[in-house]
C-alpha cells in the first residue's frame, strides 16, 4: 500500500517529464548554418553531430571510438583502410556505403568558403574496395587520418549532390545517418530535430528536440529556472552555487579540453611592452632565458586562481592538453607556487630588480579571462615584475596577437590530441609546412619539432601517444609557454534528467537521459 | 512637395555613402574577420585560402570599390559567418524586430498619452504625482536590469509568461508574425513592455508638460469661455496641440527603438536584427554590419519624412517646401 502511494506521488511529481518525450535545450552560441561542411565552429558541429555521423566518433573523454566505420587500420604507412558499418540507413531510407564517404570527403574539400578542406587535404587517393571497405592514401606517412575524419560529417551523396549551403539550411539536402532527423532551422532562434527511429546506435530517449539560441548567460539561466528549457549548457561558475541549492535542478560537470596558458615572446630582442623598471627598452629579451620563464611560472599561484577566480571550475595545468586527452603527459605536475624561488631565479638571470611588462588577454572569450589577467599581474608584482594589464574583445585581440603586437599573451586551446596541439602552438612557425600557426611565442626547439613530426608519421597509436607525451614533456620542462589551468565545463538540467558530460563541451540530446 | 521629397532622398543617399565608408574603415581597423571565423586547427595555408575566399586580402580601397559596384546593383555582399546574402539575413530578422518595436511603441503611446494628460490636468493629485514618480523610474532604470527583473518576476517567480524567445509565427501578407496567436502574444508581452518602458516615461513627461502649457493658452480659455464641454476642450484643443512635439518624438524614437532594441533582444533571446548586429560585430562580419546600417539609415530617413508629413496635417502652418520658399 505504502509503496503504491509512493509510486503515485512519484508519478505526480515526475509525470510530465516522463510522458512528454520532448527535450528543450538552450545553447550558448549561435548556429550560423546547418551545412556540415561550411563553418568549422562548435555550435554548428554540435548540431551536425545530431543529424550526421562521421567515420570516427569521440567518446566523453575525447578519445577516438568507432562511428560509421567499425574499424580502421594502417595497411602500410601511407594507406588507411576503413571498414564501414553495415545496414546503416540514411534518414531518407537510402543505404549508407563507402560511396557516401568519398562524396563527403570531396564535398568538404571543394565547398566554396568551406572550412573543412584542411582535414582531407592530405588524402591523395580514395579507393573503394567494396561498398563497405574504403582505402585512403596519403603522400607521406600520416597518422592523423582517423582523427581528421572525425571532423568530416558523412552526408548522403544522393540528397546532397551539388547542394549549396542554402539547400542544407532549407532542409532539402540535410540527410544524414545520425540519431536525429532535421526538422527546422530558424537562424538566430532555434533548431528543431526529431528522433531517427532507424538509428544504428542506442535509441535516443526523445521524440523531439528543440535547441534555442540564448547567448546571454542570465537569459539562459532564467529559461532553466522558469522551466522553459530542460537543460542549459555553459553555466557560468558564479551561478553554479545557486543552481546547486535548488532541489529540482542538478549540474553535470567535466574537465574540458580547453587549456589556458600564456605565450611569451622568445624571438625578438626587444619584445613590445617589456622594459626595465625605469621604462627603458631592455638590453636583451628576458623571455629568451629559460630561468625567467620558469620564474614567471613559479610566481603564479594556480591553486588560488582555480579556487578564487574560477570558483573551483578549473584544474591547475602543467600540460597543453587536459587529462583525458590523447597525449596528455601525466608525469608533468603543475609548477608549485614559489615566489621566493622565482625571485632567486630572476636574480640569477640578471634581473634582481625585475622588469616591466604588459599582460595581454581577451575580455570576452574564456571564462573570467580578464580577471585572470589581473590576478596574474598582481602575482607577478609580488616577485618584482611590474606588470600592466591590457584586455581587449576577442575580435580585436586575435588580430593584434597574430600581428605580433603582444609579448605576453593569454590563449585558450582545445585539441583532440597532444601532438595536434603542439604542432599548432609550439612547433617552429613554418607556413610551407603548416606548423606553428598559433605559435605566438615563436618558440623553436629542434628536438620538439622532430618528435612532433615523428608522432604525425607514426600510425601505431601507442607509439604515437608516447612520442606526443615526450614532446609535451620536453616543451613544458623548457617552460615554452606558461600553462594556467584546464577549464571545467558545466551543464545544468531539471531533475530527473542526467547528462553524460563531455570533455569536448558538446551538448548532445542523445546523451541526455531521463534517469 | 515632390521636389522636397526627392531632395530628402538624395540627402539620404549621401548619408548612406558616408556611413558605408566609415564602417569599412572601422571594421578594417578592428581586425581581420578570418582570425575569428577560422577553425583553430587551420594552418597558415588554410588561413590564406580563407582570406582570399572572402576577398579581404585585397587593398581596402579595392574592397570598397567592389562593394560600391555591387551595392549599386542592389547586392550588399554575402555574410562571412552565415554564407548567405547579408540583405536576406537582415530582412529575415526584420519582422521580429519591427513586431517588437511596434508593440512597444503602441504600449508607450496608448498608456503614455492618457497618463501624461491626466498628470497634466491634475498635477497636484496623488495619482498625478504617482505617475510622474513612476516615469522617473522608467527613465533611470537600466533596460538590461529591468528585463531581468521582469523575467525573474513573471517567468521564474509567477510562471505566467515565457522567459524568452519568440512564439510560433504565421504568415501575414507573406511576413511571418507572432502576435496573432495566444502563445505568440505571451512571448511578445514581456520584451515589448521592457522596450516600451523608457519611451513610455518620455511620452508621459512630454504629454504632461504640453498639457500644463496648453491649459494656460488663450485658445483654451477662449474655448472654455465659449462654453465648450470640457471633453471637447481637452480632447480636441489641448490634445491636438500637444501632439506636435509628441509625434516628433515618437517618430524619432521609433527609429531608435528599431535600431537599439539590441539590449532587450539579448535579454529575451528575441531573434531580431539587433541581436544579429551584435553577433556580427563580434565576428567582424562586415557585409552584415554595413547592410544593417544601410537599412537603418534608410529607415530613419523614411521615418523623418513621414513625421514631417504628419506635422503638416496636425499644424496647418507647416508647409513642406523648399526651406526659403
Amino acid at each position: 500500500m505504502a509503496s503504491t502511494v509512493r509510486l503515485a506521488l512519484l508519478l505526480l511529481a515526475y509525470g510530465p517529464a516522463l510522458q512528454a518525450a520532448d527535450l528543450r535545450i538552450a545553447l550558448a552560441a549561435d548556429v550560423t548554418s546547418v551545412d556540415p561542411h561550411f563553418a568549422n565552429i562548435a555550435p554548428n558541429n554540435n548540431i551536425g553531430w545530431h543529424v550526421f555521423d562521421a567515420l570516427t566518433h569521440v567518446d566523453a573523454d575525447a578519445r577516438l571510438v568507432p562511428g560509421l566505420a567499425v574499424s580502421w587500420r594502417a595497411v602500410d604507412g601511407t594507406t588507411w583502410e576503413f571498414r564501414m558499418r553495415r545496414g546503416v540507413k540514411f534518414h531518407d531510407g537510402g543505404e549508407f556505403t563507402a560511396e557516401d564517404v568519398v562524396f563527403s570527403i570531396e564535398r568538404a574539400a571543394k565547398l566554396p568558403n568551406g572550412q573543412f578542406a584542411g582535414f582531407v587535404q592530405r588524402i591523395v587517393a580514395k579507393q573503394i574496395v567494396d561498398p563497405y571497405t574504403l582505402r585512403l592514401k596519403t603522400a607521406t606517412p600520416y597518422a592523423m587520418v582517423p582523427q581528421d575524419l572525425n571532423s568530416i560529417f558523412i552526408v548522403s551523396r544522393k540528397a546532397a549532390a551539388s547542394a549549396a549551403t542554402e539547400d542544407f539550411n532549407s532542409g532539402r539536402a540535410i540527410v544524414g545517418t545520425g540519431p536525429f532527423r532535421f526538422v527546422a532551422f530558424r537562424r538566430g532562434e532555434r533548431v528543431e530535430l526529431a528522433r531517427n527511429d532507424a538509428y544504428w546506435g542506442s535509441a535516443p530517449a526523445w521524440d523531439k528536440v528543440s535547441f534555442r539560441i540564448m547567448p546571454t548567460d542570465p537569459a539562459r539561466l532564467a529559461a532553466l529556472l522558469a522551466g522553459d528549457a530542460d537543460l542549459i549548457e555553459q553555466v557560468p561558475p558564479a551561478d553554479l552555487a545557486r543552481i546547486r541549492t535548488r532541489k529540482d535542478l542538478q549540474v553535470a560537470q567535466k574537465v574540458s579540453w580547453r587549456t589556458l596558458f600564456f605565450h611569451l615572446d622568445q624571438y625578438r630582442n626587444r619584445p613590445p611592452g617589456v622594459t626595465d623598471r625605469g621604462g627603458k627598452p631592455p638590453e636583451r629579451n628576458p623571455f629568451k632565458d629559460a630561468r625567467v620563464r620558469l620564474a614567471l611560472s613559479k610566481a603564479i599561484n594556480r591553486q588560488a586562481i582555480v579556487e578564487r577566480v574560477m570558483e573551483g571550475t578549473a584544474i591547475a595545468a602543467a600540460n597543453l592538453v587536459s587529462p583525458p586527452v590523447f597525449g596528455h603527459a601525466a608525469g608533468l605536475k603543475p609548477e608549485a607556487w614559489d615566489p621566493e624561488g622565482a625571485k632567486k631565479l630572476l636574480a640569477a638571470a640578471g634581473y634582481p630588480n625585475g622588469f616591466a611588462m604588459v599582460v595581454h588577454a581577451p575580455n570576452n572569450r574564456y571564462v573570467n579571462d580578464d580577471q585572470i589577467a589581473q590576478v596574474v599581474a598582481q602575482m607577478l608584482a609580488r616577485v618584482g615584475i611590474a606588470a600592466r594589464v591590457e584586455t581587449q574583445p576577442i575580435n580585436v585581440y586575435l588580430g593584434k596577437a597574430r600581428a605580433g603586437e603582444f609579448a605576453f599573451a593569454m590563449l585558450g586551446w582545445g585539441s583532440f590530441s597532444g601532438d595536434l596541439a603542439l604542432r599548432a602552438l609550439l612547433a617552429t612557425p613554418d607556413a610551407t609546412r603548416g606548423t606553428g600557426a598559433w605559435n605566438w611565442s615563436h618558440y623553436s626547439n629542434a628536438k620538439v619539432d622532430a618528435l612532433i613530426e615523428q608522432a604525425f608519421a607514426t600510425v601505431d597509436e601507442k607509439k604515437r601517444e608516447s612520442l606526443a607525451q615526450e614532446a609535451m614533456t620536453l616543451a613544458m620542462q623548457d617552460t615554452a609557454v606558461i600553462p594556467l589551468h584546464h577549464q571545467l565545463v558545466s551543464w545544468a538540467m531539471k531533475k530527473p534528467l542526467t547528462y553524460a558530460a563531455r570533455t569536448d563541451e558538446f551538448t548532445f540530446a542523445h546523451h541526455v537521459r531521463s534517469r | 512637395m515632390p521636389v522636397y521629397i526627392l531632395r530628402r532622398l538624395l540627402q539620404s543617399l549621401l548619408v548612406l555613402f558616408a556611413m558605408s565608408l566609415l564602417v569599412f574603415l572601422g571594421v578594417y581597423a578592428i581586425g581581420n574577420p578570418v582570425d575569428i571565423l577560422i577553425s583553430p586547427q587551420a594552418d597558415q595555408a588554410e588561413i590564406a585560402r580563407a582570406t582570399a575566399a572572402l576577398g579581404i586580402d585585397r587593398p581596402l580601397a579595392e574592397q570598397y570599390w567592389v562593394f560600391l559596384r555591387q551595392a549599386a546593383a542592389g547586392d550588399l555582399g554575402r555574410s562571412f559567418a552565415f554564407n548567405v546574402p547579408a540583405i536576406r539575413l537582415i530582412l529575415e530578422r526584420m519582422p521580429a524586430t519591427l513586431e517588437l518595436a511596434v508593440t512597444a511603441m503602441l504600449i508607450a503611446i496608448v498608456l503614455g498619452i492618457p497618463l501624461g494628460l491626466w498628470a497634466g490636468l491634475n498635477p497636484d493629485s496623488i495619482a498625478g504625482k504617482t505617475i510622474m514618480t513612476g516615469s522617473i523610474l522608467g527613465f533611470s532604470l537600466p533596460t538590461f536590469w529591468v528585463g531581468l527583473m521582469l523575467i525573474m518576476l513573471f517567468s521564474v517567480g509567477l510562471g505566467w509568461l515565457p522567459s524568452g524567445g519568440r512564439g510560433p509565427t504565421v504568415e501575414l501578407l507573406g511576413v511571418p508574425v507572432s502576435f496573432l496567436s495566444r502563445e505568440g502574444l505571451a512571448h511578445l508581452l514581456l520584451p515589448a513592455a521592457n522596450l516600451a518602458l523608457f519611451k513610455l516615461a518620455l511620452i508621459i513627461r512630454l504629454a504632461r508638460a504640453g498639457t500644463r502649457e496648453a491649459l494656460l493658452q488663450d485658445y483654451v480659455r477662449f474655448a472654455r469661455a465659449k462654453g465648450l464641454t470640457e471633453a471637447r476642450v481637452i480632447g480636441v484643443h489641448v490634445l491636438k496641440n500637444i501632439l506636435v512635439p509628441i509625434v516628433t518624438v515618437i517618430g524619432l524614437e521609433f527609429g531608435s527603438v528599431v535600431a537599439f532594441a539590441i539590449v532587450t533582444e539579448s535579454v529575451f533571446a528575441w531573434p531580431g536584427m539587433g541581436k544579429l548586429l551584435i553577433e556580427s560585430i563580434n565576428m567582424l562580419d562586415r557585409p552584415v554590419i554595413v547592410a544593417y546600417l544601410c537599412i537603418i539609415v534608410t529607415l530613419f530617413t523614411l521615418i523623418n519624412l513621414a513625421v514631417d508629413m504628419v506635422y503638416s496635417l496636425l499644424d496647418p502652418r507647416v508647409r513642406l517646401s523648399e526651406a526659403d520658399a
